[in-house]
């Protein structure tokens, strides 16, 4: 037990770590989400060049480990002349990341859409962005919130790596003490139990918002 | 990038293979021991199980690499990193594997099982016969869709020092100070292997013909 008291002694550090993943979080969460929303639409695009050419970049990440990808633009950027801290090559390695999930996903909520709603949104004067808006993406959204939820858990996850390139996040800080006072056990649960408390709340934060949205549309 | 180089990335590929096969080859059966265990409701450990899957499915690849390989020293258990790498990678995918076990399971039909009972047919071979064949065939997509996702989540045990693909690449770019070219071989590998990993299912669905339903 005196190893947790350490930990307890250390809750700074492990703090400004739960700061560093939830921040990562949220901006990786919020960006991913907005531009696989915008890029939904170039794979389901009739021009066969877009389509293909959104397609050929999700595939790509989805055959790409997150760590292989990290190490893209943390080290061949820089060769290309582009600098950037560690913090935001972690931030932006995630979100041109899940950006390719966010989009399959959301294209795969889009076909399951009847056509039906799309052609009564047309019928009334939609077309172009505003049908996108109003017509096509509530319901994709709603019908897609727990398969958002699954890649936001994946987000968490993979924040974890960026342990690699040296960001502040939970499991960098924990290594940190860990190495320190040679207490590995109690760290790493500790960063365990902190991770699963943040899956749990999106769980239940993407339960509540399903359940808003079907009360809603009934 | 000389010849040496691309041999030594093709090493790091081999290092991949083998710690993802050791992990599914115990990770699969361990999923279906796991999925058998909440499909039959036994008291204590359904609920341990419930919990197990929960937890593994938030723990980060990482996170679980660095608990195994540094903690389990402190109560006398040393490991190697491959071992520690294999423990890992199996812990987590059982979890994953449990899911899509469980799901086939739940979904199967129940008046197959009745009749299988009602020809008095002992447990193991009703499960053998029985139940086995058809959830495997309903689980094989999500078993390997997970496989190629343990694939993915390899370069975790780098942290340990263990040479897989990626971390092969990261030093072959250290030493020739341009690290693109080693990097998309090292995407090629990991496509690679996907690509062989569902070309199998292709063939396994192939090989077992789907019975026509009137």
């Amino acid at each position: 037990m005196g190893d947790f008291l350490i930990v307890w002694q250390q809750r700074g550090d492990v703090l400004e770590g739960l700061a560093g993943t939830l921040g990562l979080l949220v901006v990786s969460a919020i960006a991913s989400l907005v531009l696989g929303a915008l890029l939904t639409p170039a794979l389901m695009s009739r021009r066969a060049a877009v389509a293909r050419l959104a397609t050929l970049y999700v595939d790509a990440m989805r055959c790409a480990p997150f760590l292989l990808f990290v190490y893209l633009i943390y080290f061949a950027l820089p060769s290309a002349g582009i600098r950037m801290s560690n913090w935001w090559s972690g931030a932006i390695a995630l979100i041109l990341y899940n950006t390719a999930y966010m989009a399959e996903l959301l294209r795969g909520a889009w076909r399951e859409l009847p056509s039906s709603m799309i052609e009564s949104g047309r019928a009334y004067g939609f077309s172009g962005f505003t049908l996108l808006r109003r017509i096509i993406l509530p319901p994709v959204f709603t019908s897609a919130m727990p398969m958002i939820g699954n890649q936001v858990v994946q987000i968490v996850k993979d924040s974890a790596f960026l342990t690699i390139i040296a960001v502040t996040e939970l499991t960098h800080q924990m290594n940190g003490i860990q190495a320190t006072y040679f207490i590995p056990f109690a760290a790493f649960i500790t960063a365990i139990a902190l991770y699963w408390a943040i899956c749990l709340v999106i769980e239940s934060m993407t339960g509540l918002l399903s359940k808003f949205a079907e009360e809603r549309r009934a | 990038m000389n010849a040496f180089d691309y041999w030594s990335i093709s090493r790091g590929a081999l290092a991949t293979v083998i710690l993802s096969l050791a992990s599914i080859a115990l990770g699969v059966p361990l999923g279906l021991g796991l999925a058998l265990i909440r499909w039959a409701k036994v008291p204590l450990l359904n609920r341990f199980v419930i919990g197990y899957v929960s937890l593994i499915r938030s723990c980060p690849a990482v996170t679980l690499t660095l608990l195994i390989f540094f903690a389990l020293p402190q109560f006398g258990i040393s490991l190697d990193p491959t071992p520690a790498a294999i423990l890992a990678l199996t812990i987590s995918t059982a979890a994953f594997n449990c899911e899509v076990w469980r799901s086939a399971l739940v979904n199967f039909p129940r008046e197959q099982y009745d009749a299988a009972l009602s020809f008095a047919m002992p447990r193991a071979l009703r499960f053998r016969r029985i139940v086995l064949p058809q959830i495997w065939r309903a689980s094989l997509p999500g078993l390997v869709n997970e496989m190629t996702l343990q694939i993915k989540s390899t370069p975790a045990v780098a942290v340990i020092g263990i040479v897989e693909i990626t971390r092969a690449a990261l030093r072959v770019g250290a030493r020739t100070y341009d690290p693109l070219p080693p990097f998309i071989f090292a995407l090629v590998l990991y496509g690679l292997i996907v690509y062989v990993l569902i070309k199998t299912q292709r063939v396994i669905e192939r090989r077992q013909p789907v019975e026509r339903r009137a």
